[in-house]
């Protein structure tokens, strides 16, 4: 085995878990961080926070790719709250002054990040889309949208470490298990009045009519103004249900009142970056492509041939989406029939 | 009750145009405006204000035009503002930025509530709201998207998390970022607008706020702008127009040929 020549201190990835669930979006933070500790010759480190945390999750952040992972088991971690999740990880940080410290760009991260970089006077960038390192410098360069999407702009923090950021969702693939892999596990305990809170945790209440949320979809099918009307959303539901994707919405069909605010995408709604994204009757307004533009796939159906959204579509159909969207449900059906036979 | 609203002016943003070769906004002829998500926060502080009276101050930092935004925020039904404002303050970073807003709020002092936008429409951070949290040592919900109960000395709310809602009950004070779900903003009324024409606001700088220069500005950024470069949007595919029957049938296969190629289904 050859042994790593440590250069820097360690790149940490803070493990985000739901209700007792790890969050996929770990996994795409483990390759961002493989891909930096391997130009800096570092090592690769978890921060799992949780209560009665499993161990096959543990197990999971090592195959994927962390050399350590570091656990804080409490019960008043089981909801994120952000005074003690805040407290517990300045603590950490102070302790193992790590050169990177990156977390999803999620509520839950950009809720944290922001407040334990000001206690620890360090740089922080939100919603990266790209990480990278600086040539001749151990400098973390972070990319990211800005101005509604029309620009991108690179950012670094020259003199203060931890270099903080925050990572867009799916703007990378998860890192890929490898059962032979091993790493240690370090086991953190606090005292009582590191934990406590001024907020008190009632409850979650699960959004029905979210069964996969936009934000954690890799498919979103979303319709604008050009649906008409309320009752025919049911089409884009059951378009969304076969592709097993989530439903967005413009923003002028939410102050229609005809799908509700969680589902906006755009400026004032969420901005999202799945695998593949539908825009059915969505003219494309600056404000809305600012939400859109880093999915991967784009296939726009709209009746109106200047609308803006084709120039991002990467296959634009100029039609009526209400001859257009039944015919492919019926062809997906069909076709996802014949997948179950072979 | 108190409540403080932090504000921030921005460029209006539909209408935004980049200079291709420098990748910088052109700025002239660009309308600058409340920052949208701002208004959200407006608007609850003034309906918090009418149930519970009280006194909504709004505090932005920015160039001397930015008291335009303070005024505008008067003029819908807020009680008074103070403009941030200094040579010292330019090129700030979340950090600085954060900063000098606490600072600001510790001066003004006795407040129960600090209401925020989520974020900004220019430099989309979100992350000033809970930088001043921090700075006051203050609890903190973000994305908030109702307040159910405002008690004496504690506040109930719900707010917007990826597959449905929290709810949280927290002592005051404390400070909510909000989203478009909670509220719908008001028009400035006539009367406001005069009142807002009448009303002078203070402009404080570094000095009026016990702010140390080496916290201020790019010397109290802890980030550097390495380059900035435009986002090429256009990224134009096929265009299929369907024009009849026939059509329709090639542009379902041509959707489907796509979800194939790119294994999307």
């Amino acid at each position: 085995m050859i042994m790593r020549r440590i250069t820097v201190s360690e790149v940490w990835i803070f493990a985000e878990q739901r209700h007792g669930t790890l969050n996929k979006v770990s996994f795409e933070l483990l390759n961002r961080g493989k891909k930096l500790t391997e130009k800096l010759n570092s090592t690769l480190s978890s921060i799992l926070l949780g209560y009665c945390i499993k161990k096959e999750d543990i197990d999971e952040l090592i195959l994927r790719g962390a050399d350590k992972v570091y656990v804080v088991d409490d019960k008043h971690l089981e909801n994120f709250l952000i005074e003690p999740y805040a407290r517990v990880l300045t603590l950490l940080l102070d302790e193992y002054n790590p050169h990177i410290f990156i977390a999803a760009a999620t509520t839950l991260g950009r809720t944290l990040m922001p407040y334990i970089a000001i206690k620890k006077k360090t740089g922080l960038t939100a919603d990266c889309t790209v990480l990278d390192i600086e040539e001749g410098t151990d400098n973390l360069l972070q990319t990211r949208p800005a101005i509604g999407g029309n620009i991108l702009a690179t950012i670094k923090t020259p003199n203060t470490r931890p270099q903080m950021a925050t990572v867009r969702p799916h703007s990378t693939k998860p890192a890929f298990p490898n059962k032979n892999r091993k790493g240690e596990v370090i086991y953190k305990e606090y005292s009582k009045e590191i934990f406590k809170s001024r907020t008190k945790f009632i409850k979650f209440i699960k959004d029905e009519s979210q069964q996969v949320t936009v934000q954690d979809a890799k498919i979103v099918i979303s319709a604008g103004k050009g649906i008409g009307k309320k009752e025919k959303f049911k089409m884009v539901d059951e378009l969304a249900d076969i592709l097993g994707g989530a439903v967005g919405a413009s923003r002028d069909v939410v102050d229609r009142g005809w799908k509700t605010y969680p589902h906006q995408i755009g400026l004032s709604g969420k901005t999202i970056s799945p695998s593949l994204y539908i825009a059915n009757g969505i003219s494309g307004s600056v404000q809305h492509i600012a939400g859109i533009q880093t999915s991967k796939n784009i296939i726009a159906i709209n009746k109106d041939p200047d609308a803006q959204i084709f120039k991002l579509a990467d296959l634009g159909i100029v039609g009526d989406l209400h001859e257009v969207v039944p015919l492919l449900i019926e062809r997906l059906k069909e076709y996802k029939a014949k997948e179950v036979q072979k | 009750m108190r409540i403080i609203v932090p504000i921030k002016q921005v460029p209006e943003t539909s209408n935004v145009k980049m200079d291709e070769e420098t990748g910088t906004m052109i700025r002239e002829g660009v309308e600058s405006i409340i920052n949208p998500l701002d208004l959200y926060a407006i608007e609850t502080a003034i309906r918090l204000k009418e149930q519970f009276y009280g006194e909504v101050s709004v505090i932005s930092m920015g160039p001397g035009k930015a008291i335009e935004a303070i005024k505008e925020a008067i003029a819908m039904g807020c009680d008074n503002g103070v403009l941030l404002s200094d040579r010292k303050f330019a090129g700030s970073d979340t950090w600085a930025t954060s900063y000098v807003l606490s600072q600001s709020i510790k001066k003004i002092g006795n407040f129960d509530l600090i209401l925020c936008g989520e974020r900004a429409t220019d430099g989309d951070t979100a992350q000033v709201g809970p930088g001043i949290a921090s700075f006051l040592d203050l609890p903190l919900s973000t994305f908030t998207s109702e307040i159910i109960r405002l008690e004496k000395d504690s506040i109930r709310i719900k707010r917007l998390v990826e597959g449905g809602y929290e709810l949280l009950k927290m002592k005051l004070p404390v400070i909510l970022t909000v989203v478009k779900e909670i509220s719908d903003p008001r028009l400035p009324t006539l009367k406001g607008k005069l009142r807002a024409k009448e009303i002078k606001i203070p402009v404080w700088g570094p000095e009026n706020i016990s702010a140390p220069d080496e916290c201020l500005g790019l010397k109290g950024s802890p980030t550097r702008v390495v380059k900035i470069f435009p986002q090429k949007i256009s990224r134009e595919g096929e265009k299929f127009i369907v024009k009849d029957e026939d059509d329709l049938s090639e542009a379902i296969n041509k959707i489907m040929d796509y979800l194939i190629l790119k294994e999307l289904i």
